[in-house]
């Protein structure tokens, strides 16, 4: 064991006894009872308030006047807080957490006053009486052609904006079969099934925030310092959290207003749950993105050129680049490649992450365009991918850690049963229905997040306490991280109590980027070595090590990475043009799974949500007002139950010793990349029509030559 | 959500002499859409009269072999009623493709005909809308569309209808009894709703205080030979892109009598009734249908957002009646 | 203005005072602590909010408190037996892992439990091809009558195997 500091310790591989197999989730019995409780169902102790976000119904102008004297009046209300009234921020640079501290609106939709009241019933009422004057001034707000023109600095994730190998421009100019396309997809919205809510008291020296979160100290992180407190004066919990996929990853402005309401009201708590429409403007959102994909290659599908030029809009006050083109640097072998990003700033709404930001919407391009390149070339989409698979990273020139693409797309094709697809597209009929089948390459980084600990304590009876700051959004942490605990201290899962989400217990970094696991687990198989080092096996009660993890995973040396093949089978209905997912299945190479229950849930929730991007996900921005219009899950439209059918997620057996000692890479968000491109591929394959904005809707199937003659096929 | 005063109703006659003296007071039966209005602020009643207890929960089978439905029957319920399904199965098929199990536990009969449009902007007050604020603007003309009305649509609003089962019953020739302040009267569903106009705010026929006591749907072999097909965004938990109604007889190959009625193109249940004279004594094809279809829609007026639902409605009829002619749509 | 309230929830009588504007939603987790069904939407889109009332399943934030003077509610925490035990609903979403988050799961299983109700009462689906025979719990038949809550971690698969399981389909 090779120590960087006092407490940075790089651990060793942990064997794997109770990694790799099923354990029960270990707060399932909460959870079918409805007795976990959430953000604001914490019991609380002294007089509740229930707070209430007013907000602007201009995009851009300034707030003239609160007049709060209405709200004051209704029974109930306690209090209004404005831009004027607001306790004050100690920095205000972040344009999107300076909640109440100017005049200024950004855009529609902006918390612009907070209502108090005893009840929830009186806080609405507040909330529609506050009467907020406002100047408006002109607005931009759509999204239109051409009106990303800037590139930034770097784009999420610190990649950079704009790469070029070789001579893109020249080799497409003499490549013999060229695609040459723009896809498009709409603004998306995380849409967790538990609103962004939270509890929060301030005692008059410390402010306790049950939040809703994908992290607890990132956000003790940054509203401590936001709020001029120390980081000891916050303190953040998030035992159960309703779902994030990105939406929870980072702090936005409705934590810091309830922080904001809890400050004026020492003694009180306050509880503020936003409002399904609010979350539409207030808790960010996966850009719209416009990608021009050109490949270029030799008749047999070989690609010579691969240019990715990718547009996202973003907020004037505040930058999100979308790494849309990203993926495109590393996925397939072409000696000539460029990849640009460029961003429109608009008055609208602060984007942020939504699960595989990136990957997302780049591969769904990228990956249609490769099922355009295989019908062009004639060459069938699994013998395309597999022709430009890649020997080292495109990018950096580094070896991959265990690039297994290929496996995943013939082991897809085995089980899917892809030898008996038909070449030609409208080629199969199953009564009402244009049958169609569709693969794509699905890929995400392996992250590892520097910063965690953990520590080990033993405890009376032979038993163990870990604990660390991560939390479980619904991924399963609980369990895996009781299952690498278990490993890395040689003890039955049963043995050790697990302590998390909480920001008292060892820093963990957000459950993002599918991040958590190797990260937290890293840390945790770090302080349980250095414990045994300490202490033993047979260790006094009573006695702990802390330990922060130091880096594992070998970033530097290769390229890590998962891999994925979706397939998707799709209906389209030969006279409403609806479209149906008859089939998805996904193979995977992720590394070492640890819990094949909850890994499987986590891969087949990436492809429903892939799924219902697909056919389903559209925030419909009205330029006019400059909001989303769609702004609830009725016009917005997730996946139901009925949407979602013969669903299937496999992996490849294996364990990765570059990216972390539990031999595993993260899963979290693997199975939503590449998932709608296969679906969009498989009802081209249906219907011959190409599709090339999501979702792909009815209205794009009504034109077909599909109710005569008859299709072949059994009718 | 503005506070108001709560009465449990014990007769219907009460129930409508309080609201008629009300201008203030609305009624309350299952709650789906209104207690949804009063959240997003779209009415604020300073009393709500319910008269979802009220002894209106009876399908009555009448000796002509027609139905008459208590207005406080329960969607499931009368989906669920075998005289519904075996003589109504249009009915039937309709209350089934509307919201979900749990929300169509809570719908009434008659809550269900006065639900009002799903409209983006008529559901957020924060946008013009003449439907909810007369005069305010439409703000669905140049905006979000896709479920804008393509028939019978005025400049002052495009929306549509939500119901599913107002559009089986204009299908079924249903009517409705009606108990206002002067006492009962019948009014057939198909002129119950409104076309906008220049006054969208009214979407019915009915007046302040009255209240719909049932549903009568008269016994017919168009009736007993029908569907709803409805096409929607999502498999399920949907309002309706487009939907069909329709009831055949034939005489051999022979239209004798044909019902067709469209949701999700208009303001209200649009019975198509150019199509239906196309169709009577013709022979049954599809693409009979098909231009039965076209001369009804000759009418449709469309935009970028709209033109699929032409194309869609048209083809659904085809598939309705089709297949109501091969003995196997119902 | 308030009114007082009796409710019977979870087995325990219950009196409450409640404003007539309270849901029966906010009067269960705002008012008596009883946290059980979550607030999803607020707006009957997503069915995280159902509960057994009066012997159906129902959504609870679309359903005025005041209206329901005298109801038996039913929550996925009352679904436990008197020892304590799981509901068999609630043991099959153990057994096929059919949830992630936990949030829209309570709803999912009181839906469930409604659901197989109804199947045994004979209610037909959109699905049900044949409306005059009586229906049976097949795949589709589940996942239609499934449809009105909403999962966002997409734990449908899971959720379709334990209402299968429970209902004794497979």
């Amino acid at each position: 064991m090779s120590e960087q500091s006092p407490d940075e310790v790089v651990p060793e591989v942990v064997a794997p006894q109770v990694m790799g197999r099923h354990l029960d989730r270990q707060d399932g019995v909460e959870k079918v009872t409805g007795e976990a409780t959430y953000a604001v169902e914490h019991p609380v102790e002294g007089d509740l308030l229930h707070a209430w976000l007013v907000t602007s119904t201009v995009a851009r102008g300034r707030v003239v006047r609160v007049d709060a004297s209405a709200a004051l009046e209704h029974p109930g209300v306690e209090a209004v807080l404005d831009h004027e009234s607001a306790p004050r921020l100690a920095d205000t640079e972040d344009r999107e957490l300076a909640v109440l501290q100017d005049d200024r609106i950004g855009f529609r939709g902006q918390v612009v006053a907070l209502v108090l009241a005893t009840s929830s019933e009186a806080a609405r009422e507040g909330a529609a009486l506050v009467a907020v004057h406002q100047d408006a001034e002109a607005h931009e707000a759509a999204f239109a052609p051409g009106s990303a023109t800037y590139a930034p600095e770097e784009v999420n994730a610190g990649a950079e904006t704009d790469t070029v190998d070789g001579d893109p421009t020249a080799a497409l100019a003499a490549a013999p079969v060229v695609v040459d396309a723009v896809y498009e997809t709409p603004h998306e919205y995380n849409s967790p099934m538990e609103p962004h809510a939270a509890t929060a008291l301030w005692d008059g020296e410390r402010l306790t925030l049950h939040d809703s979160t994908q992290g607890v100290h990132p956000v003790r992180a940054t509203l401590a310092p936001l709020l001029g407190l120390e980081p000891e004066q916050v303190r953040v919990l998030a035992p159960y959290v309703g779902g994030g996929f990105g939406s929870k990853g980072l702090p936005h402005a409705p934590e810091v207003a309830v922080a904001l309401a809890a400050l004026s009201v020492p003694g009180r708590p306050v509880r503020l749950a936003v409002t399904r429409q609010q979350m539409f403007a207030l808790t960010g959102y996966r850009t719209a993105t416009r990608s021009r994909v050109r490949l270029g290659a030799e008749p047999d599908g070989r690609l010579v050129a691969l240019r990715h030029d990718a547009e996202s809009q973003t907020s004037r006050i505040k930058e999100f680049a979308e790494q849309t083109a990203t993926a495109a640097r590393m996925m397939y072998a072409a000696p000539h490649r460029a990849t640009t990003h460029r961003v429109a700033e608009l008055d609208v709404a602060v984007p942020s992450w939504m699960r595989a930001p990136g990957e997302m919407p780049g591969m769904y391009a990228h990956e249609v365009a490769m099922d355009e390149l295989a019908v062009a070339t004639g060459v069938d989409p699994i013998d395309l991918r597999v022709r430009n698979e890649p020997e080292v990273d495109p990018e950096t020139g580094n070896p991959f850690n265990d690039r297994r693409l290929v496996e995943c797309l013939h082991r897809g094709a085995e089980l899917f049963g892809w030898a008996e697809r038909p070449e030609g597209v409208r080629a199969r009929a199953e009564g009402d229905w244009w049958v169609g089948t569709g693969v794509a390459s699905a890929t995400y980084p392996m992250l590892w997040m520097p910063g965690n600990g953990a520590r080990v304590r033993s405890v009376e009876g032979g038993r163990y306490e870990v604990a660390i700051g991560a939390v479980d959004i619904g991924t399963g942490a609980r369990t895996v991280l009781l299952q690498v605990a278990s490993d890395a201290l040689g003890c039955p899962p049963e043995a050790i109590d697990l302590l998390v989400a909480d920001s008292e217990l060892p820093f963990a970094t957000v459950a993002g980027g599918s991040s958590g696991t190797s990260s937290w687990g890293t840390a945790i198989a770090a302080a349980a070595q250095q414990f045994r080092a300490d202490h033993g096996e047979h260790p006094d009660p009573g006695v702990a090590t802390t330990a922060t993890s130091g880096q594992y995973a070998d970033m530097s040396g290769h390229s890590l990475h998962s891999f994925g093949a979706v397939f998707a089978e799709t209906h389209v209905h030969r006279w409403t043009g609806e479209v149906r997912v008859e089939r998805l299945l996904g193979v995977y190479s992720v590394g070492r799974v640890i819990n094949p229950t909850t890994a499987r849930s986590q891969l087949l929730g990436g492809l429903v949500m892939g799924l219902s991007a697909a056919l389903h996900e559209e925030g419909w921005r009205d330029p006019r007002f400059g909001h989303t219009v769609t702004q609830d899950l009725a016009t917005y439209h997730v996946a139901a139950h009925a949407d979602v059918r013969d669903l299937r997620a496999e992996w490849l057996e294996e364990e990765d010793h570059l990216s972390t000692p539990m031999g595993s890479r993260g899963i979290g968000e693997i199975g939503i990349v590449g998932t709608a491109a296969a679906i969009a591929n498989a009802t081209h394959h249906a219907t011959g029509v190409r599709v090339r904005s999501l979702p792909v809707t009815a209205d794009h199937f009504l034109d077909l030559p599909a109710l005569a003659p008859e299709p072949a096929g059994k009718a | 959500m503005r506070d108001f005063a709560y009465h449990r109703a014990d007769d219907a006659a009460g129930a409508v002499a309080l609201v008629a003296a009300d201008p203030d007071a609305r009624f309350l039966g299952g709650g789906t859409n209104l207690v949804d209005h009063l959240k997003l602020g779209i009415t604020s009643p300073g009393t709500l009269v319910d008269v979802s207890r009220l002894p209106l929960d009876q399908v009555e089978e009448l000796p002509d072999g027609g139905l008459r439905v208590g207005t406080n029957v329960r969607n499931s319920d009368l989906a669920a009623h075998p005289a519904v399904r075996r003589d109504f199965p249009g009915v039937a098929r309709a209350l089934l493709a509307g919201a979900s199990g749990q929300i169509r536990h809570q719908a009434t009969t008659g809550g269900n005909l006065l639900q009002r449009t799903r409209c983006v902007y008529f559901q957020d007050v924060t946008t013009p809308c003449n439907k909810r604020d007369p005069g305010s603007g439409c703000s669905a003309l140049e905006g979000y569309g896709r479920y804008n009305a393509v028939l019978g649509l005025s400049e002052a609003c495009v929306t549509t209808h939500p119901s599913d089962l107002a559009v089986a019953l204009a299908a079924a020739d249903a009517t409705v009894v009606v108990l206002g302040p002067e006492g009962e009267r019948r009014i057939p569903l198909v002129d119950l709703h409104r076309l906008p106009g220049h006054h969208p705010e009214r979407d019915t026929v009915l007046e302040h205080g009255d209240l719909i006591t049932a549903v009568q749907l008269p016994a017919s072999a168009v009736a007993r030979n029908a569907t709803y097909r409805k096409a929607r965004d999502r498999a399920s938990y949907a309002f309706a892109l487009v939907s069909v109604a329709a009831g055949l007889e034939l005489d051999g190959e022979v239209v004798r009598d044909v019902r067709i009625a469209w949701g999700g193109v208009a303001h209200k249940p649009w019975r198509a009734l150019l199509a239906e004279e196309a169709l009577r004594g013709a022979v049954l094809t599809e693409d009979a249908v098909r231009e039965a279809a076209s001369a009804e829609l000759a009418a449709a007026t469309v935009t970028a957002q709209t033109a699929y639902k032409v194309d869609m409605v048209r083809n659904l009829t085809a598939l309705a009646l089709t297949r109501l002619a091969e003995g196997t749509g119902r | 203005m308030d009114v007082d309230l009796t409710l019977t929830v979870d087995g325990a009588e219950r009196t409450v005072a409640v404003d007539t504007r309270t849901t029966l939603l906010d009067a269960l987790r705002e008012r008596l602590g009883v946290t059980n069904p979550k607030k999803g939407c607020d707006h009957g889109q997503c069915g995280s909010c159902t509960v057994i009332l009066d012997g159906r399943r129902h959504l609870t934030c679309l359903t005025l408190a005041v209206a329901h003077e005298g109801a038996e509610v039913v929550t996925a925490g009352g679904l436990r037996g008197a020892d304590g035990a799981l509901h068999p609903v609630q043991q099959a979403f153990l057994d096929h892992d059919g949830f992630q988050c936990g949030y829209c799961t309570p709803g999912q299983v009181c839906s469930a439990v409604g659901v197989l109700d109804e199947v045994r009462a004979g209610h037909r689906s959109h699905v049900t091809e044949d409306l005059e025979a009586d229906p049976e719990l097949t795949d589709d038949e589940i996942r239609e009558r499934m449809s009105g809550n909403l999962c966002r971690c997409g734990a449908y698969p899971g959720i379709l195997a334990a209402v299968r399981q429970a209902g004794g389909a497979a």
